[in-house]
């Protein structure tokens, strides 16, 4: 325990110090991970030292989380949208990039087997870095951005063929594949996709048979996921449960993760699953919310294990070699990428970044590699090279990344147009409306019918769940979370719409939001004028007393039935509400003191009587002398109207 | 000294409008106009009263940029006159407020010029059919300038709609130089 606890200070310390460096520094939190990982690890200040590779297989589980939030994000349209760019780019990306590095293999003198199984490892690349680094800098939508997710999720796919070709290019028989097992993957929850650890129970079937299970697999998961769970969840949701919400959500990822293994899939393809089968579900905000935290600790602990097992002391006895292994691992993978959004006819800027961004070994690399030397595939001392390697290049990705951003990106100049963000894997609405009540609903539908995109938060998961079934995009989560705010596309948005029919929480709601996101223009509704008064106070100007506008529709019909024309009762109704909402402001700022408040209502409260009392008066007060032909008659007398008598007929 | 020019403008489908987008373009930022457009500042129609006299009162050319409906002006220009244009302000034996100040009309058409016109298929010409608002500038004491008008729009091409547009802006300008 205390181990535990010391190599935890460890690790946190280095994180919170290194990673608001790095960002100061404009260099991003990834490379700040990374930066920390060296310096705590055996070539600096050997804080951690062997149990580095264990941490790294534990953190891979942020991996998972990572697709699990990535499928969330990702309706089963756009997915459909993407299956071109994801077949065609990423198989050729996959393909190419194999027989290149195998052909230098051959090159230097390896035969045919290793060759093509360090092709295949390679041909991958860092999916936890390249959308860790296309998130933060907010380019997941470019061009480049949904291009290179298509082929990282490529890549994820094949992985399990590459898990199954590569026992098949041993130099020698494996001595024992049932044996060691725990080796390839130490941790349970490992992303390792290990298809062939002796673990995994299916892996002991006949193929046939090993392909039903895992087809059942998916389908139990499509099943479970799209019924089963959004239950369960509407169920803890209505008990107000927000912490076992959280348990509920990370049992559901660990879940997939232990089934994938245990019929010998992708963990990290499973989450990936689970996700999008939620993605449409009235969930998707909240569980994004909730796991986020995890999610962003366990990567930045995955980035810090990799900087922590780059192992200077190999590099440094064989420096050139290394290098020139990067080096040639990049520049290869680069010129392929290059080739393939020549061919798909990408913009400059974007074409350079789509082919940077992937240039890079990634983290599957590492179990593969060790998958491979165990099953005598690839001596060690090669494998050991490749690691070194293939990590120094995971570590150079946001350099290049950032080279790309300052020097490349400024030059060549055709930014992406605006005009593509409609289209985009997160729908970002110009409007949150928090509260979908029957005021909340009807500020939204008016909205819609206008055209205008809606995100709508509500905590009430009944009423969720009857607004989703009648077709409204309505999402249950607590809008008082800065996490769930993030991922309903408040720092895109221009307005909130406040409506929940609780005056504290609408209050505590919008000081947050002012504080939180001081660019959206917040609309608040007020149940009553103390509820618009402490809102006029906070500083939101655009304040609605939910009962006023009904009261004066009310009034005027009122008026009506008692036997008034309707445009007079109309427009009376109309300046009373004009005027009452002017007192409402300046009683405002002096509601906390009690007696200038009361003086003051008291006086506002018989003006705007008096112009209702009877019209004389209200003439003598002004209050509507529109189409009144009073000083008329009186200048020109009633008997003989002269011809220029413009108003009121006469 | 500058006369301040003070645009009344009157269009309840803005959005729609070609040929308005381009006159109001070209005139809403120069310095010393005040450009009020009157369907965004009262969609309810309800009109502001002594918020719009302040207004005039500050102004020595009064402008009324807006499209021929019904051979008559937008319907809540003319519910802005109804309200603002008051007895004892605008006009009758105390109503001073708008004395010699200079009213200008201008206004786009869709029909042709030569429609407009005794021989013309609405048989009158539009002077004829602004006399409502030349006999209110009278009424108000206001100095009546020949009305501006641009017909035709409806088959104006975007060459042409520019120039009316640097016409326009010429128009104000000379408004702005001597009342």
């Amino acid at each position: 325990m205390q181990g535990f606890l010391l190599s935890a200070t460890v690790y946190l310390a280095a994180a919170v110090i290194s990673v608001p460096l790095a960002k100061r520094l404009g260099l991003g939190s990834v490379l700040g991970y990374l930066i920390a990982g060296v310096l705590i690890g055996p070539a600096v200040l050997g804080f951690v030292g062997a149990e580095g590779q264990d941490v790294m297989h534990a953190a891979e589980f942020g991996v998972v989380m990572m697709h699990f939030v990535i499928g969330l994000e990702l309706e089963p349209a756009l997915l459909w949208r993407l299956r071109g760019a994801l077949m065609g780019l990423g198989g050729s990306q996959v393909a190419l990039t194999a027989l290149l590095v195998m052909a230098a293999g051959l090159a230097l003198g390896q035969s045919w087997r290793p060759a093509l199984a360090i092709g295949l490892i390679l041909a991958l690349s860092s999916t936890a870095i390249v959308l860790q680094t296309l998130q933060e800098k907010g380019w997941m939508k470019t061009d480049a951005g949904e291009k290179g997710f298509a082929v990282l999720l490529f890549q994820d796919l094949a992985v399990i063929p590459i898990l199954a070709l590569l026992p098949l290019l041993a130099l020698a028989a494996p001595e024992s594949v049932g044996g060691a097992a725990g080796a390839v993957s130490s941790a349970a929850a490992s992303a390792a996709a290990d298809a062939h650890d002796p673990a995994a129970w299916a892996s002991q079937l006949p193929g046939w048979q090993r392909t039903l299970v895992t087809l059942g697999a998916v389908g139990l998961l499509v099943a479970i996921g799209s019924t089963v769970v959004p239950w369960v969840f509407r169920q803890i949701a209505r008990a107000r449960l927000r912490e076992t919400f959280t348990a509920a959500a990370l049992l559901f990822v660990i879940g997939i993760a232990v089934l994938m293994q245990f019929v010998g899939l992708s963990p990290a393809l499973g989450t990936f699953l689970g996700g999008v089968v939620l993605a449409n579900s009235e969930f998707r905000h909240e569980l994004e919310s909730d796991l986020e935290p995890f999610k962003g600790l366990l990567l930045g602990l995955f980035f810090i294990a990799v900087g922590a097992s780059i192992d200077f002391g190999l590099i440094g006895s064989r420096l050139g070699a290394v290098i020139g292994l990067v080096a040639g691992l990049v520049f290869v993978k680069f010129a392929v990428l290059w080739v393939l959004g020549r061919v798909t006819r990408m913009s400059t800027d974007q074409h350079l970044l789509f082919a940077l961004a992937l240039a890079q070994g990634g983290e599957f690399a590492f179990v593969l590699l060790s998958f491979a030397t165990q099953n005598a595939v690839l001596p060690t001392a090669i494998a050991d090279l490749l690691v070194a390697a293939v990590a120094l290049s995971m570590a150079i990705t946001p350099l290049l990344l950032l080279v790309w951003e300052r020097v490349i990106a400024p030059r060549t100049g055709t930014r992406e147009a605006t005009a593509r963000e409609h289209d985009t894997p997160e729908e970002e609405h110009p409007v949150i409306i928090v509260g979908f009540g029957d005021f909340g609903s009807s500020v939204g539908r008016l909205l819609n019918a206008a055209g205008v995109g809606t995100t709508v938060l509500d905590l009430d998961s009944d009423r969720v769940e009857v607004l989703r079934r009648l077709g409204l995009r309505v999402y249950y989560g607590d809008a008082g979370r800065e996490e769930m705010l993030r991922s309903a596309g408040a720092e895109r948005a221009r307005l909130v719409i406040l409506c929940i029919g609780n005056a504290e929480a609408n209050l505590a709601l919008a000081q947050r939001i002012k504080h939180l996101f001081p660019h959206l223009t917040i609309l608040a509704r007020a149940s009553g004028r103390l509820a618009a008064y402490e809102l006029l106070e906070l500083g939101v100007p655009h304040v609605y007393r939910e009962s006023l506008d009904a009261a004066m529709r009310l009034g005027t019909d009122a008026l009506r039935l008692l036997g008034r024309r309707g445009h007079s009762s109309w427009r009376l109704a109309q300046g009373f509400r004009r005027r009452d909402e002017e007192t409402l402001h300046r009683l405002a700022t002096v509601f906390r003191d009690r007696q200038a408040h009361l003086s003051q209502a008291r006086e506002a409260i018989r003006d705007l009587e008096a112009s209702l009392r009877s019209d004389q008066e209200a003439r003598a007060q002004r209050d509507d002398t529109a189409w009144d032909a009073e000083t008329l008659r009186q200048e020109f007398g009633a008997a003989a109207p002269p011809a220029s008598n413009e108003r009121g007929g006469a | 000294m500058p006369s301040r020019v003070l645009i009344l403008f009157a269009h309840p489908a803005y959005e729609k409008s070609r040929i308005h987008r381009q006159l109001a373009a070209a005139v809403r930022s120069l310095p010393g106009v005040t450009f009020h457009d009157l369907y965004e500042a009262y969609p309810d129609q309800d009109v502001d009263v002594p918020r719009e006299q302040a207004l005039l009162e500050a102004h020595d050319v009064i402008v009324f940029q807006h499209p021929f409906y019904w051979y008559s002006v937008p319907p809540l220009l003319k519910q802005w006159m109804d309200l603002v244009l008051e007895h004892g302000w605008a006009y009758g034996s105390a109503g001073r407020a708008l004395e010699g100040k200079v009213l200008q009309i201008a206004m786009t058409a869709g029909g042709r010029e030569m429609a407009y016109g005794p021989e013309g298929f609405n048989r009158f010409t539009f002077r004829e059919f602004l006399i409502p608002i030349e006999a209110t500038a009278r009424l108000c004491r206001m100095e009546f300038r020949e009305p501006w008008v641009r017909a035709g729009t409806h088959e104006m091409t975007p060459a042409a709609s520019q120039q009316a547009a640097a016409d326009y802006a010429a128009l104000i300008q000379r408004l702005m130089g001597a009342p």
